[in-house]
């Protein structure tokens, strides 16, 4: 089948891939493009291991075709750091041990990033629901939530 | 060691030296390796729990064009049946071989029958469908009860129950039979005042690590091949795979990438093989990725299991006999952790007279694998809802009850040794005064208490620390880290060097850098692997000291090592560590120092957990309102990832209490190979997880290192489900507590 030419900005690059009809996004970035951050662990939108941005929306690309991302914005967890060094909410997780193998954290950094930015001042009961969708087996989600919350406050200008 | 170490870097809450590339992503797991040339493997799948393969046929894919190899248990060499190191036991080489791809026999749903290499990973999966299998359909075997009974359909017709004085004349769904006892029972049971007896059952639940299996691998012209995967233990993936495929292990080099978890669950081989033999006949490497169905059919759930629990006690509370009876499911083939259950079920409590009795059964599900002390959970869960209902039943407080019966140095265990100093009564009391345990239980909760025993393991670790010219380090292990263990290494480097850990960089080695090294497993990575690294960096301190003590023309014993300085205690000469190896090259060349270790001394980490839960009336759901994991660390190395594996551990006993569990249709099916309907708990199900650690330092270990990482899935099984029954004013017998269950019990009583 023929392949599809899409033309898109990934972390404000502009960026163009070749796609089959039926390659995800998830399958666009990990395999056409390299971009291994985004991990995969399920496939079918239920872990959250490849959270990332459409047009600042949080999304799983697992759920998402590569050719939809035409003319879009994509943000994933490479895009998160700037040159200048780690993002609050990715020391914060080093900080407080919110990681223990580490496969989750690309797709939860994303997703706290993105509440955030929806909502600077959550409640812990706000945290936990809006990761509900990010599945992590190793913390039992302590150290990520006091991680989240603590990166709100930083980010609130609290430090 | 001495009871008081000061220490300068043991201790802390250091940043993890691989922390950068895994909040980054650009740390590389399992499936984030791409060579050059690269195709994909896809697996066929048995879609019959039991069944006869008449024939396969696989013509018409190998005459697909898409498709560059096909692989059947016939590309495998010719094997004997052998008992091999595998997991965190040992495994027979035939069963492994064919669990990678069936032989004549089918024997679960998802069991692989053949693999296929493409271009594309669609492309094989496509081509899968070309293969050509027949069946002959037999009755699946999917209980562990209906696989014992005498008129059992039988998965092996070559399979006597071992356990028995004489071979058995029929073969047999029971692999084996263990009896372990000790004192009379009988006479303990008639010195009882009173005796609760009651069954259980626990369900198949999976390990559910985020990161499906997944490896890269070559295979070269002249027999040398390469495997890439996320594993364990990948000098035993070595073994294993080199074992089944004929190779000398200097022809196969295993590396192991991140690991996305593994709780156990990636301690054994299933596609890396398959995907050699794909590379080989392809000529080009081969990518296999599972799907997450995949993971839940075909890869280690641990046993479920049937179990009767029997304990005796006097009015006074102490106990004067404890009776156990397990049947594990092992999965298709042999192997089950029930010796483990034997041995565990009542090991936390002091009592002379136990007798326990274990059955390791086969059936129509996916060969178990360890899952966070194997065997542990279900066994001590049926010890603990015993325990908890005598408590009650007396009137007493379970905690002053467990400490009137604490197994404690001394104790004599029911598997030979007596116990060395362990922390249980530490941790009860600590449990006793928690803030958890002090506040009054909220109107309408319940709430449950259990404790835990793990022997933990030591073994064989190989590490070489190797010093560079500006005094800073590489820490060589070959133990994956799958929590955090580096940091640890780094720490205790560090405390050994006397310099800031951030100058020592830990590496896992691949299986061609190092001697064998026992995977990640047992709680043995901070014991083992530290006394390894321990004992390199002492071996570094030693040659530093004689190199300083030759360019002062003075002895050994008269130079010291500090803070990181040599001092010539005979004059006034001082070099820092930096110097000495900078200066190595005129003084004997460069500096670094190995040690290769078989660890003994291993010492048990006792756990004690609290649950509160309030339970929903109308629709039966139990809600986690309060929680606290009370564990002995021996000593914390770091703080934050001791937390973190009482913490996950508690989590992974949580959903395994309340609502993790295989559903099989009734032609063996599995229906729920998936996280939306396999439901592991999420954030928003849970509270905070209080945790307390408590430090009785292991006299074998310099540091006084336990391993903590398993102990901690054992209590939560007891604590939860006793919890849910007492706000129910029920008895919980069967697990999980998931709503329906729940429901039928406040209905039906
Ligand atoms: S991989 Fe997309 S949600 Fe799991
Ligand atoms: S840290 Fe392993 S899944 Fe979250």
């Amino acid at each position: 089948m023929a392949k599809t030419h899409v033309t898109t900005s990934i972390n404000g690059e502009p960026q163009e891939f070749l796609c089959e009809p039926g390659d995800t996004l998830l399958d666009v970035l990990r395999n056409d493009l390299n971009m291994t951050g985004t991990k995969e662990g399920c496939g079918s939108g239920d872990c959250g291991a490849c959270s990332v941005t459409l047009n600042g929306r949080l999304v799983c690309s697992c759920l998402v075709l590569g050719v939809e991302v035409e003319g879009a914005e994509v943000g994933t967890i490479e895009g998160v750091s700037s040159g200048d060094g780690l993002h609050v909410i990715q020391e914060k997780f080093l900080e407080h041990a919110a990681l223990q193998c580490g496969i989750c954290t690309p797709g939860i950094i994303v997703s706290t990033k993105a509440l955030l930015e929806e909502n600077p001042n959550p409640t812990e009961e706000e945290a936990r629901y809006y990761l509900a969708g990010n599945l992590c087996r190793c913390t039992g989600y302590d150290k990520i939530i006091r991680a989240v919350m603590d990166s709100a406050e930083t980010l609130r200008g609290g430090a | 060691m001495s009871e008081a170490q000061e220490f300068k870097y043991i201790g802390q809450r250091t940043v993890r030296p691989d922390g950068f590339d895994k909040v980054t992503g650009r740390a590389a797991y399992g499936a984030d390796l791409t060579l050059p040339g690269m195709i994909w493997g896809k697996t066929l799948r048995s879609p019959h729990a039991h069944a006869k393969i008449r024939s396969i046929d696989i013509s018409k894919a190998e005459a697909h064009p898409d498709v560059m190899a096909v692989a059947t248990f016939k590309d495998f060499v010719t094997l004997q049946s052998e008992s091999i190191a595998a997991g965190e036991g040992s495994a027979d080489v035939l069963d492994l071989a064919k669990n990678c791809l069936a032989d004549d026999k089918v024997l679960y749903h998802g069991h692989a029958i053949a693999a296929i290499a493409a271009r594309t990973e669609q492309a094989a999966k496509d081509a899968l469908s070309l293969i050509e299998v027949k069946y002959e359909l037999l009755k699946p075997v999917m209980d562990v009860e209906d696989a014992m009974k005498e008129d059992a359909v039988v998965l092996h017709d070559d399979m006597f129950t071992a356990g028995y004085e004489e071979k058995p004349a029929r073969a047999s769904n029971i692999a084996t039979r263990v009896e372990m006892k000790m004192g009379d029972v009988d006479a303990g049971f008639a010195d009882a005042d009173v005796i609760v007896e009651r069954e259980f059952r626990t369900p198949t639940a999976h390990q559910g690590y985020i990161e499906p299996h997944a490896c890269t691998v070559t295979y070269d012209e002249d027999g040398q091949s390469m495997i890439w995967c996320c594993t364990q233990g990948h000098f035993d993936v070595r073994t294993s795979t080199a074992k089944v495929l004929g190779m000398e292990l200097s022809k196969l080099k295993v590396v192991a990438s991140e690991i996305g978890g593994g709780f156990g669950g990636k301690t054994v081989i299933y596609q890396e093989p398959v995907a050699l033999i794909l590379s080989k006949k392809s000529g080009r490497p081969v990518k296999m990725v599972m799907d997450r169905d995949e993971v839940f059919i075909a890869t280690g759930p641990t046993s479920a299991a049937k179990l009767k629990a029997k304990v005796g006690i006097k009015k006074d509370g102490t106990i004067t006999a404890m009776q156990g009876w397990m049947a594990y499911e092992a999965g298709a083939f042999k192997g089950s952790p029930m010796m483990p259950g034997v041995m565990t079920m009542f090991t936390p409590y002091d009592c002379p007279n136990v007798l326990v009795e274990g059955f390791d059964v086969v059936v129509n599900k996916s060969k178990v694998a360890a899952y966070r002390a194997p065997g542990a959970p279900q066994a001590e869960y049926a010890a603990e809802m015993v325990i908890n209902e005598l408590a009650e039943k007396l009137g007493m407080d379970p905690i002053d009850l467990r400490l009137k019966n604490a197994a404690k140095e001394g104790t004599q265990t029911i598997y030979g040794p007596k116990l060395k100093k362990v922390g249980l009564v530490e941790c009860l009391e600590a449990a006793k005064n928690s803030p958890h345990y002090q506040s009054a239980l909220p109107e309408g909760q319940g709430r449950g208490l259990a404790a835990g025993f793990w022997f933990n393991v030591g073994g064989q670790s190989s590490v070489t620390v190797n010093m560079n010219t500006d005094g800073t380090g590489t820490i060589v292990e070959g133990s994956p880290d799958i929590g955090g263990s580096r940091a640890s290494m780094q720490m205790m480097a560090a405390e050994v060097l006397q310099i800031e850990p951030k100058h020592l960089k830990p590496i896992i080695a691949d299986t061609e850098n190092l001697p064998y090294s026992q995977g990640t497993g047992g709680s043995r990575t901070t014991f083992a692997t530290g006394m390894a690294v321990i004992e390199a960096s002492e071996k570094v301190v030693a040659q530093v000291k004689e190199r300083a003590a030759a360019v002062w023309n003075v002895t050994a014993e008269q130079v010291d090592y500090a803070d990181g300085v040599v001092r010539n205690t005979a004059g006034e000469d001082s070099m820092t560590l930096a110097e000495v190896c900078k200066g190595a090259e005129k003084t004997g060349g460069q500096i670094s120092g190995s040690a290769n270790i078989n660890a003994r001394g291993a010492g048990p980490s006792f756990a004690v957990h609290i649950c509160d839960v309030a339970v929903d009336q109308e629709t039966g759901k139990v809600d986690v309102t309060r929680y606290t994991a009370i564990q002995d660390a021996g000593k914390a190395i770091h703080p934050g990832y001791v937390e973190g594996q009482l913490q996950g551990g508690a989590v992974q006993g949580i959903g395994w209490a309340l609502n993790e569990e295989y559903i099989f249709n009734e032609d063996g099916v599995m229906e729920n190979p998936g996280f939306l309907d396999y439901r592991i708990p999420l954030a928003s199900d849970l509270p905070m997880i209080e945790t307390i650690i408590v430090e009785v330092p292991n006299a074998f270990h310099p540091y006084g290192v336990r391993g903590v990482g398993e102990s901690g899935i054992i209590p939560p099984l007891g604590a939860v489900g006793y919890a849910v029954g007492n706000a129910i004013d029920r008895k919980v017998e069967e697990l999980p507590c998931s709503p329906p269950r729940v429901l039928a019990l406040i209905q039906n009583g």
